[in-house]
């Protein structure tokens, strides 16, 4: 054996050296290429060096040669000298300095790429002399013009970390900073950062929880899944815990209990108490979230889905939990390594809400073809769900799958049988007689398997059935699987007045083959041989000595020490001391039955969807889920009142000043883009804006309303009066244009006109209102006017006007009625009647009176621009026509041609509308720009394309007339 | 975060390291190797692995297991999700993902490896970002491309042709996509021929038990798309009967507000190939089961042998072909070898893997295909009780068999016209029947 390691040895030194002679060989002609001017062959050297580093070789030896090309033009050789340099440098601490001014003139770069690559590389450098330059690195970079690069600090961050956490503190002040930007590029790379270096200051996240919670569906995947982790633990700190605000009081009980108890005596409980505190209301912070994340369940990654799905979980009221379970029962269709977490994540919460996954059940039926691993989960979520009503359908599926090929597999299912049939009573015998059933199976496996269940499951009724027990007492002559022999001996000394014939007998032919059974069984042995001897000494006494004489001679001390134990108990002697008395009881003693539990059972204490949950054991970095919070925190802490007085934001503010000269710089747009996001979503959008401007908001608020009244006051005085003229109504605009709707000779002398008044329709804001005048051109007069049988695209609706009842000849009359048209041109068709005929009518909108005007500052303008743009922005270039010269010719054309308001506008050059369709809302934005010579551009913003690319053709051809 | 990877070949060969913070050896795979040992197939390794200083998360995929090294708390889901990311890319990128592709393209892969993670937490791993950066190897590619025929949704990259294939494969210029709202579509993007194609591919997953009764059914689909349309096309797909689809995931650039309201796709599409979203189908709506199987397979006491006879016939196919149908049987251990004759198609049987696959081919009216003959059996065993359930694989063009059908696609933002092309597709996805 020596001799041999010896060889081997010699053999192994003997190949390094070949290895390493080759390899120095080499080594020198790479060195020689490295050295060469020409950077193909540099290039063709450091791909042969990074092959050998993937292969794991060692190619060290080479670091002087290669960091020489650190500073090499060509890009390709530049980024695999940093491969190189990277994973080298910890050790070859000194030559690796030699590199560091070259990214440090990197850092500088106006190039936002290579500051951002020379900032990664720089601290992916493991050499601690370099912690200083790092640190001022990062704390530059964290305030960077460019988001990428604001990126890179924060992933630097962890870094450093690792490498010398006495700067936490420092790094921690960067966080800070970092935490405080509003790009979605860096929003997930902080909070890792967060994450690793100073997860317990929470406090960090107050201020940018909205922020964080409005990003989350902009930013990139990974960086959702941290923040979403990060999200559920700072929630779990910072709100009531939603489930249980009605249960404080005696409600311990219950919080223990299980579901359903819970669920009924919620019930109950709620009626009683919710008289004496007042009810829960969900801080609206706890909603944001909820509703923010929720529509991340669509996500295509599974990590993110169960991100999701875990803070639903842990933070959602038990009726909104439920949402999950579709979009996790999706993810079983992916990869089996996907399935296998998710699946263990679903078997820790069909515990505590089965219901969820209940409708389910098929979903978990389990194929032939999948890995074991994933069959033995499905089948711990089917015994989950089981319950009184879908039993027979789990069990009918349970016996196909006993049948299947792999055994590890029917042993399971045999445990989860028994375990349907310890938590379900009524199944309890069908399936006691389906696994008695499986002991006359070919496959001793699934025998010695349903015996322990049998075991267990006995042990709760033993008297119903000693039928059973005598037919287990047979399979000992043939079973030779140690655990199930075992079983069957307790069973039959634990219950030996039932079957007070067979189980002397039973001892009789374990004694005699004793010393060639396992350790198990002979312990068992013994066991039953004392309980005989205790209930029927008379016919086993001798057998009993017999067992323990051979059993004082066995190998095993453990064996010895029973037999000595059980003789000095049972025989009595002299010397037997008190305890002997009461042999009977310490063996015969009812012993309670054994519980069936799932082993996920209080998994969930563990953050669910985390490592540490799917180990069942704390991994290192695991971050508690807090338990709720027994009041809540103030909640005013996340209120955002003054922005932060660091210098990103300064910065910011800054740029926003001069934005007007250069709307296109990229950050900056970026970061309006948030900002806009952010008040959409949110409904707490004030707080995010400072007080004075929110007071601006209000006074506009209102000075709209009271305006909108007016108008609107005038309009009704003006129609009392049945003023007949169309251009009554608006007042922004010169002359409504009137559209015909039945013509005179069609009509049978009667004409009906309609113009859109441009006023709101009152009592429904989504309504166009549509101004028809009636005309009796006829001898008699027109009864009971009034619509008909209207026939709309869906979604279309119409608020008929009021019947007209008697219409003279020769008169006129003007009613309002309200069309929805959905935001499109689509017509909308109805009758006309009057009380003998009906006429067919059409009401098809031009584009612009689909809209409402809207009151904007010139900043709000150019921030919801700033958002409409790209495919929502339609921009046309013409020449005004003849007459169309001056602003106020543009204005009156524009604003006739569609109902928008004026955006007051610096530029002389500049006119701005804006509008909302009526009825979704959408903002219409429409810029007209006049050059020299008659030549103007048109710009719509639209979130509507359809409307936008209309709108302009209209713009277009009035401004050109 | 992700500290190491390793890629490990079946035959338990580590050819590929890669590290992200300081080095760990490769001897930590031995965990790897011993949960090997003990599992019956690759596919049973447990994904998760626990050592006493590391944790190991693998997946197993094209006969690679690709294995990352963890030292503290992640969320297992996202490492797993990412290294199927990372095989999906080698996949894009090598139009195959197999040791030699990766050993031939090591540098790539090294390179590709460097950009998608920093500090083992993931930077780029958007294909479209990673191919600015990163060039695929494009000889190696269109030969792969030749050989295979050019198997459908194949892309092709047309900026290959437009800047030209430089010596270097690294691109000089910041990905334009890494910073914009749209990280999945790069500017600038120039076909000549503008056209957008979309697979509706729709999979039935059932269970039949013996009688032919259905256990469980459910159809799960996916849309993957071809688009390849120059500048910024902003896409509209819209279905005749959204209301089929009960949950739905997409690619991130599908706009979620306006499914939620209008029940339309609306989307930038990123360029190339990509999958657009996977649903499944609405519970309530029966399934259609395209083919009926008539099965019989026992094993005799006596003799040691075994009879087969299966016939498997179309059923609601809404009169189209079935074809490329293949049955396959895991048989018991204890069957040595099979006699069987066939009416259609050819059956082998592996006496070693026993596995019998029967490959019919397309399905008759007139002819009802039928395998039957004598199973023989290991002399001596016990008859075996289990009987073997059959994998069926089958493919029906043109159908969707949900009955989905997409009404329009409309092309805002561009003023050129696009070819457009729907194509639909039926397969059988987990297709068993239990005997």
């Amino acid at each position: 054996m020596v001799t041999l390691l010896l060889q081997k040895v010699k053999y192994t030194a003997s190949k390094n050296i070949c290895v390493k002679i080759s390899l120095s060989c080499r080594h020198d002609d790479l060195k020689e290429m490295l050295d060469s001017n020409k950077d193909s062959l540099k290039l063709e050297a450091m791909k042969r060096i990074v092959a050998m580093i993937a292969r794991g070789k060692n190619a060290s030896d080479l670091f002087p040669a290669v960091v020489k090309n650190v500073a090499c033009k060509n890009i390709e050789v530049k980024k695999l000298v940093y491969v190189y340099l990277v994973r080298y440098a910890e050790e070859q601490q000194d030559l690796a300095l030699l590199s560091i001014s070259t990214f440090q003139r990197g850092l500088k770069d106006p190039n936002q790429l290579i500051r951002a690559s020379a900032l990664r590389v720089l601290s992916s450098i493991r050499v601690t002399i370099i912690v200083p330059i790092m640190m001022l690195a990062i704390k530059e970079a964290a305030s960077d013009m460019s988001p990428y690069v604001r990126k890179t600090a924060a992933h630097a961050i962890p870094k450093l970390y690792s490498l010398d956490p006495d700067q936490k503190d420092q790094l921690i002040e960067v966080i800070e900073k970092l935490l405080a930007d509003k790009t979605t590029l860096v929003a997930g790379s902080v909070v890792m950062a967060f994450e690793e270096v100073c997860p317990e200051r929470i406090d960090l996240i107050h201020k940018n929880y909205r922020k964080l919670c409005n990003l989350l569906i902009d930013v990139e995947e990974w960086g959702q899944v941290v923040i979403i982790n990060m999200l559920t633990r700072y929630a779990r700190t910072q709100f009531l815990n939603p489930n249980e605000s009605l249960l404080e009081e005696g409600g311990e009980k219950t919080f223990y209990g299980s579901d359903e108890e819970e669920g009924k005596e919620d019930k109950v409980e709620a009626a009683a108490l919710v008289v004496k505190r007042k009810p829960y209301v969900m801080d609206p912070d706890h909603r944001l979230l909820l509703r923010n994340t929720k529509p991340l369940l669509q996500s295509r990654n599974a990590a993110v889905v169960m991100a999701v799905a875990q803070l639903y979980f842990h933070l959602a009221p038990k009726a909104e939990v439920g949402v999950i379970a579709k979009a996790l029962v999706r993810l079983m269709r992916s990869h089996s390594e996907v399935q296998y977490v998710v699946l263990q994540n679903v078997a820790t919460m069909t515990i505590k809400r089965r219901g969820m996954f209940e409708p389910y059940l098929k979903s978990f039926y389990i194929r032939s073809t999948d890995p074991t691993q994933i069959k033995v989960l499905k089948l711990e979520v089917l015994t989950n769900l089981a319950n009184e009503t879908n039993i027979s359908t789990i069990l009918r599926e349970f016996q196909t799958y006993i049948k299947s090929m792999d055994k590890d597999f029917v042993a399971a299912t045999i445990q989860a049988i028994g375990r349907c049939a310890t938590n379900i009573g009524e199944v309890r015998d069908t399936c006691l007689n389906g696994l008695v059933q499986l002991l006359s199976n070919r496959d001793e496996l699934v025998v010695a398997e349903s015996v322990v269940v049998i075991k267990k499951l006995l042990q709760m009724q033993p008297e119903k059935h000693s039928d059973i027990i005598k037919h287990m007492a047979k399979l000992t002559d043939n079973i030779q699987v140690p655990m199930a022999r075992a079983s069957i001996l307790w069973l039959i000394g634990e219950y030996c007045e039932h079957v007070p014939k067979i189980a002397p007998d039973v001892l009789r032919k374990m004694a005699k083959s004793f010393t060639n059974e396992e350790d198990i069984v002979k312990l068992q042995i013994l066991n039953l041989a004392a309980k005989l001897y205790l209930t029927n000494s008379k016919q086993t006494k001798l057998l009993t000595q017999y067992v323990l004489n051979l059993a004082k001679y066995d190998q095993n001390y453990d064996i010895r020490d029973r037999a000595r134990f059980i003789r000095q108990l049972i025989v009595p002697t002299d010397k037997s001391g008190a305890l002997s008395k009461y042999a009977k009881k310490l063996f015969l003693a009812l012993k309670p039955a054994p519980v069936l539990e799932s082993p996920f059972k209080d998994r969930d204490h563990f953050q669910l969807g985390s490592l540490s949950h799917l180990l069942n054991a704390k991994a290192g970095g695991y971050q508690e889920l807090p338990d709720w919070p027994e009041s809540a925190p103030d909640p005013s802490v996340r209120n955002v009142e003054v922005k932060y007085p660091t210098e990103q934001s300064s910065t910011e503010e800054q740029k926003k000043s001069t934005k007007s000269k250069e709307p296109k710089d990229r950050s900056d747009s970026e970061s309006e883009d948030e900002e806009e996001s952010s008040t959409e979503s949110s409904e707490s959008e004030s707080e995010e804006e400072s007080e004075s401007d929110t007071d601006a908001k209000k006074k506009k608020k209102k000075t709209v309303k009271k305006w909108r009244i007016y108008v609107s006051f005038c309009v009704a005085l003006l129609l009392k009066c049945s003023f007949p003229s169309p251009q009554a109504a608006s007042p922004t605009c010169g002359p409504l244009k009137t559209y015909e709707l039945l013509h005179r000779i069609t009509g049978e002398g009667l004409a009906v006109t309609y113009c859109f008044s441009r006023r709101p329709f009152t009592g429904d804001p989504h309504m166009v209102s549509v101004q028809i005048q009636f005309t009796n051109n006829t001898e008699v007069e027109a009864r009971s006017l009034r619509v008909l049988e209207p026939k709309l695209q869906s979604g279309m609706r119409i608020a008929e006007f009021p019947e007209i009842d008697v219409l003279p000849p020769g008169e006129i009359s003007t009613v309002v009625m309200g069309i929805d048209f959905c935001d499109s041109t689509q017509a909308a068709n109805f009758q006309l009647c009057t009380h003998t005929k009906k006429f067919f009518v059409t009401i098809q909108p031009p584009v612009g009176e689909l809209m409402m005007p809207i009151f904007m500052t010139e900043n709000e303008f150019k921030k919801e621009q700033g958002q409409l743009m790209g495919m929502n922005e339609i921009t046309e270039k013409l020449t005004l026509g003849e007459g169309c010269r001056g602003d106020h010719v543009i204005i009156q054309r524009v604003i006739s041609t569609a109902n928008l308001s004026r955006v007051p506008c610096g530029s002389a050059m500049e006119c701005r509308f804006a509008g909302k369709t009526v009825t979704s809302g959408s903002l219409v934005l429409v810029t007209v720009v006049t050059k020299e010579e008659r030549a103007a551009q048109v710009t719509v913003n639209c979130e509507k394309m359809l409307i936008g690319t209309m709108l302009v053709k209209d713009i277009l051809q009035a401004l050109s007339q | 975060m992700i500290h190491s990877l390793f890629l490990v070949s079946t035959a338990g060969h580590i050819f590929l390291e890669k590290h992200w913070k300081s080095v760990i050896s490769r001897s930590v795979c031995d965990y790897l190797f011993e949960a090997q040992g003990k599992a019956s197939a690759p596919e049973n390794v447990p994904p998760v692995i626990a050592t006493p200083h590391h944790y190991l998360i693998s997946v197993y995929r094209d006969r690679i297991f690709f294995v990352a090294v963890i030292q503290t708390e992640v969320p297992p889901l996202f490492v797993i999700e990412f290294l199927h990311r990372v095989a999906e890319t080698f996949q894009d990128y090598f139009g195959e993902c197999s040791e030699a592709s990766i050993k031939d393209n090591v540098v790539i892969v090294y390179e590709l490896l460097e950009e998608m993670l920093d500090n083992g937490f993931p930077l780029a791993t958007e294909a479209n970002i990673l191919k600015e950066m990163i060039k695929p190897p494009t000889i190696l590619r269109s030969v792969v491309n030749t050989i295979t025929g050019g198997r459908e949704l194949r892309s092709v990259f047309a900026w290959s042709v437009a800047q030209g294939s430089g010596s270097s494969n690294v691109g000089g210029t910041l990905p334009t996509g890494q910073l914009s709202n749209i990280p999945w579509r790069r500017t600038g993007v120039k076909y000549t021929n503008n056209e957008a194609y979309f697979d509706v591919v729709e999979e039935i997953d059932a269970i039949l038990d013996k009688s032919g009764t259905v256990v469980f059914a459910e159809i799960q689909g996916v849309i993957d798309a071809c688009v390849k349309l120059s500048g910024m096309p902003d896409l509209t797909l819209s279905f005749v009967n959204p209301r089929l689809l009960d949950d739905v995931s997409f690619h991130p650039c599908v706009r979620f507000k306006r499914w939620e309201a209008e029940r339309v796709l609306s989307f930038i599409p990123p360029d190339g190939n990509f999958r657009l979203m996977s649903y499944h189908v609405n519970a309530q709506n029966l399934v259609a089961i395209p083919v009926y199987v008539k099965q019989n397979v026992s094993f005799f006491e006596t003799g040691s042998s075994g009879r087969l006879d299966i016939t498997v016939g179309p059923k609601q196919t809404m009169g189209k072909t079935i074809e490329d149908v293949v049955i396959t049987v895991h048989m018991p251990k204890v069957v040595l070898n099979a006699n069987l004759t066939t009416n259609q198609g050819t059956s082998t049987y592996d006496p070693v893997t026993k596995v019998l696959v029967w490959d019919i081919g397309k399905l008759n009216q007139q002819k009802v295909p039928n395998l039957k003959g004598s199973l023989s059996l290991q002399s001596g065993a016990p008859r075996p009780d289990e009987n073997p359930t059959l994998n069926i694989d089958l493919r029906i063009q043109q159908l969707a068999i949900s009955g989905l059908k997409v009404n329009r696609l409309n092309m805002f933002g561009e003023k050129y016209k696009p070819f457009k092309g729907v194509k639909y597709v039926t397969k059988a996805g987990k297709f068993q029947v239990r005997t």
